[in-house]
């Protein structure tokens, strides 16, 4: 309403949201990150993947969690397709 | 009358579930309805002495559940609410005195002589708050517009959920409009995003809750204050009520002017 991000207020509610997605899945921080690295490993192994393009993350629906990626694939060109 | 069983709880201390307790709890029996509170916080008892009844304790509920009394021997008569009863908790005994089915019986036996049987629970997520939630038909979590009372509230809320107990629905206590306007504070908004449960009441922060707490009469018998309205409305909704949320930037109410206006004729 009347506040710019920059507030406290505004940085409590930016940590709690990521905090509450790892209370409610148990899955930390460090988790979500090597969940991610075996996703892309996975991937790699089927499909050609940027993996800076690559959005994986948490999200609150209410009081459920989804995981939500979005995984952009490279076209396969003349010569890896081979 | 089959009373309903409204579990006042909130995870982490501090936050006011007492003062929430005994004032949700009074404001029920001032409608006209029959109340009994039960404090569920075995040791660390305190909804008497928040109530102003801690000279008139002879039974606890450990001492009806171990069968030392009636229960009708245990239930304290409030002198200025008509209808409106507490049971006091033991003090020298520990949560392990009571079991969550011993307080289903309690409730059953409690039922059809009341319309609001009012818990207030204890602090943390153990056997006192099993204990509070195995006879809950409606679960208040309280919370602070405070980033660690609103994780622990997401737990308890988590907790109410997978014992069947839920939705619960919130109260957040303690809120101060300044800092909500400064943006120093979590507005109600913010923690309804987060923790995506109804809410039933917003508590503005009031120092009439520690001066009524100090001379035991619960504030809600104070019909001057935003505070002791906010718990009146509380009480209303949980009826069912369509009641609006308080304006709590609305700071003078009719006779607060009216003092200024006597005041600055004095000068």
């Amino acid at each position: 309403m009347f506040r710019k991000k920059s507030t406290s207020a505004g940085s409590a509610k930016d940590r709690l949201q990521l905090v509450l997605i790892q209370d409610r899945t148990n899955l930390s921080a460090l988790d979500l990150d090597q969940l991610k690295n075996e996703i892309l490993e996975v991937l790699a192994r089927y499909v050609d993947i940027d993996r800076r393009a690559v959005n994986i993350s948490m999200e609150q629906d209410g009081r459920e969690q989804r995981l939500r990626a979005d995984i952009p694939l490279k076209a396969a060109t003349r010569a890896n397709r081979r | 009358m089959t009373a309903k069983v409204i579990t006042i709880t909130s995870g982490k201390g501090g936050v006011g579930k007492t003062t929430n307790a005994a004032n949700i709890a009074a404001a029920l029996a001032l409608t006209g309805d029959k109340v009994v509170c039960i404090d569920g916080d075995i040791g660390l008892r305190n909804l008497d002495v928040v109530l102003g009844l801690e000279n008139r304790i002879v039974y606890d509920l450990v001492d009806v559940v171990e069968g030392r009394c009636r229960l009708a021997q245990a239930m304290i008569k409030d002198k200025r609410i008509p209808d409106f009863f507490l049971i006091p908790a033991a003090q020298t005994r520990d949560k392990s005195a009571v079991s969550p089915s011993d307080m289903v019986n309690l409730c059953d036996q409690l039922r059809p002589d009341f319309d609001w049987i009012v818990i207030d629970c204890p602090a943390g997520i153990e056997r006192g708050f099993r204990n509070a939630l195995a006879p809950a038909d409606l679960v208040l979590v309280i919370t602070n517009p405070e980033i660690s009372a609103v994780r622990d509230a997401d737990r308890i809320i988590g907790l109410v959920e997978a014992e069947e107990k839920g939705p619960a629905k919130l109260i957040l206590n303690r809120v101060s409009i300044d800092m909500v306007k400064r943006g120093d504070m979590l507005a109600a908004d913010d923690v309804v995003d987060l923790l995506a449960i109804e809410l039933i009441g917003i508590v503005p922060e009031d120092p009439n809750v520690l001066v009524s707490s100090n001379q035991g009469v619960p504030v809600v018998l104070n019909e001057k204050t935003k505070v002791g309205k906010a718990f009146r409305n509380i009480a209303l909704r949980i009826k069912g009520e369509q009641v609006p949320f308080l304006d709590l930037d609305e700071k003078d109410n009719f006779f607060g002017r009216l003092g200024k206006v006597f005041r600055g004729a004095n000068h």
